[in-house]
């Protein structure tokens, strides 16, 4: 199954019935996908919209209302859906926003490319706050982590971004669906609006004028920020028991890495692979963890060098960090990211 | 001794911030009214707009649910497919629903969304303190319109609910005014005709409201209400743009 349909899919079994879109490449096969699969699904709706900035907005519509909802898009829409992730974060509205992200800035191109690391893991929009983002690798874990994502959504009533690429996107691979859910069984939101039917009226608004009040709405987010930050962090670790020098990587560079990581192993180099799953919150402590054994971290992105900050701060200055990295949309073969690797690995005699 | 006069029941008990003359106030009544009329305070809910009205929700007790500046109407789409049964209505102001809403609002019209809007036109940005806004008529002075609106300069002002009834999902659209008594009863009436398009499935619905600004216009409440019959009404005309459903003109 292509990545792209996989994300479609395993949204629609875990429950998603709204979808709001609007084409951009690499990711057009999802609401492509998304008209067919929820126009023969009871109260799916697939609309769509006349931009990336009405279709973030049909979301906030949708959630406020109680539906599990998705919208998709790449770089460039997803700047221009930052203005209602934001409102999302400050409602506190759960929702499900892919990017499968390509070379930028600007239009840049529709290469593969990890350039929206910055925009996903900070926020990315206005005000103080963060987003759940996950960083699947294969068209397995697009499957697992789009229906984990709703759940997550849900539970903390936050925005959750599936971090993709456009290569997860357009490659095949075989895959295990997850089962679907019964709408009916998910955990009542006692919060949503749908008429107040034998209850008192409820509001949702993001408009708070007393400094006070909302000093005490921004702490209000931060300590669930906290709650997800002790809860959700995700990460693997590939070849670290002995390893004396771990690359980190993540999403598909981190499948790149592993591969090339495969090929110096063969060589008798001690290479290992930290990869970070959840971007936001992210493996801080894992990988300070890892200082313990390991001196040389060597940070590959497909980007100038954004999660390489993140890694940095984890390591609270001990280490040794070496960044490398393509940005633009270069796709390097586990071959070439292995001699780039080793080269490192020999001139600082690690071995 | 009878009653006569009281709240609406889909009214809080809030005393509202509007400023003396201005619009809102007596159009928030009079939705009050007609949800309680059509006895609709169980299954309506309400997108208030970023701008002056933004508070709508501190008022009106039924469920509420913001949108940010200019895009009620895809609010409104997402909410109001999610719940097909419910009535879904946004109240939007001239800035947010003709400058930077347009796209939002047009493509919901001609999607033909079955929701109602609430569109007040007084011709300025009320709540940033009375700039130009797109329904600013040629002439009229406003704080970024020095000297008053010129079309060289600033363009035309845009006739939106005009535009809005060319879009072939578009049910119903009037123009009405809030500065008497008579245009008052026919604004309530728009609304609850609105309404009741949308329970009737016709599609999408919008009454713009012609809603005296006096603080930003700097006029008297009286003298602003006599403008919009002498002044903004001719730019705005008042009456039915369209109707689907075949009603009487007067039957509503």
């Amino acid at each position: 199954m292509r990545g792209n349909h996989v994300v479609a899919e395993s949204a629609v079994r875990a429950g998603c019935r709204f979808y709001f879109g609007y084409p951009i490449t690499p990711q057009n096969e999802i609401p492509e996908y998304m008209s067919g699969r929820l126009s023969k699904v009871d109260g799916g709706v697939f609309i769509q919209a006349e931009s990336e900035v009405a279709s973030i907005h049909m979301v906030i519509g949708a959630s406020m209302a109680g539906g599990r909802v998705m919208t998709s898009s790449s770089g460039p829409g997803i700047s221009l859906k930052q203005e209602g992730i934001s409102f999302l974060s400050a409602l506190e509205l759960p929702a499900v926003i892919v990017n499968m992200s390509r070379g930028g800035p600007g239009l840049g191109n529709i290469a593969p490319a990890q350039s929206d690391y910055f925009q996903a893991t900070r926020g990315g929009g206005h005000g103080d706050y963060r987003t759940i983002v996950l960083a699947p690798n294969s068209c397995q874990e697009l499957a697992n982590l789009t229906y984990e994502a709703f759940d997550l959504a849900d539970k903390y009533r936050t925005p959750v971004i599936i971090l993709g690429d456009g290569m997860l996107g357009q490659m095949m691979e075989p895959v295990e669906l997850p089962p679907e859910v019964q709408i009916k069984k998910l955990p009542h939101k006692d919060w949503t609006l749908t008429g107040a039917k034998g209850r008192p009226s409820r509001f949702l608004r993001s408009l708070i004028l007393d400094p006070f009040e909302e000093e005490e709405h921004n702490w209000k987010l931060m300590r669930k920020y906290e709650r997800i930050t002790k809860e959700e962090v995700r990460w693997e670790t590939a070849f670290a028991d002995d390893a004396r020098l771990m690359v980190v990587a993540f999403g598909i560079a981190a499948r790149i890495a592993k591969g090339a990581i495969k090929r110096m192993r063969e060589e008798g180099l001690k290479v290992g692979l930290i990869r970070p799953i959840s971007l936001w919150p992210f493996p801080y402590k894992a990988i300070k963890e890892l200082t313990r054994k390991v001196r040389h971290f060597f940070v590959f992105e497909m980007n100038m060098g954004q999660m390489l900050e993140d890694v940095k701060l984890a390591l609270e200055g001990n280490g040794e960090v070496h960044f490398y990295g393509r940005p633009g949309g270069i796709i390097l073969t586990p071959l070439e990211i292995s001699r780039v690797i080793s080269s490192y690995y020999y001139q600082k005699k690690i071995g | 001794m009878k009653k006569v006069f009281s709240r609406p029941k889909s009214l809080k008990k809030t005393p509202f911030h509007y400023c003396p003359g201005c619009g809102h106030s007596v159009l928030h009544r009079i939705i009050g009214e007609v949800i309680d009329e059509m006895n609709l305070q169980e299954r309506i809910v309400g997108i208030p707009p970023a701008g002056c009205a933004v508070l709508a929700y501190f008022y009106f007790d039924i469920d509420m649910g913001e949108a940010s500046h200019g895009r009620g109407a895809a609010v409104a789409t997402g909410m109001k497919r999610a719940l097909p049964d419910r009535v879904v209505f946004t109240y939007q102001g001239d800035g947010d629903i003709a400058a930077i809403g347009t796209a939002e609002t047009i493509h919901a019209a001609s999607r033909g969304e079955n929701f109602s809007t609430i569109f007040v036109n007084n011709g300025v940005y009320g709540m940033t303190g009375g700039q130009m806004a797109p329904t600013t008529i040629l002439g009229q002075n406003t704080t970024t319109s020095p000297g008053g609106r010129k079309e060289k300069r600033d363009g035309f002002p845009i006739n939106l609910s005009e535009m809005l009834a060319v879009a072939k999902g578009s049910a119903y659209i009037e123009r009405t005014a809030v500065n008497s008594p008579a245009n008052i009863l026919k604004t309530k009436k728009a609304i609850s005709k609105s309404f009741r398009v949308q329970m009737e499935g016709y599609g999408f619905s919008l009454v713009e409201v012609l809603s005296p600004c006096p603080t930003n216009w700097k006029m008297e409440p009286v003298e602003a209400c006599k403008w919009i019959d002498e002044v903004m009404a001719v730019h705005f005309p008042l009456g039915i743009l369209k109707d689907v459903t075949g009603d009487k003109k007067d039957a509503h």
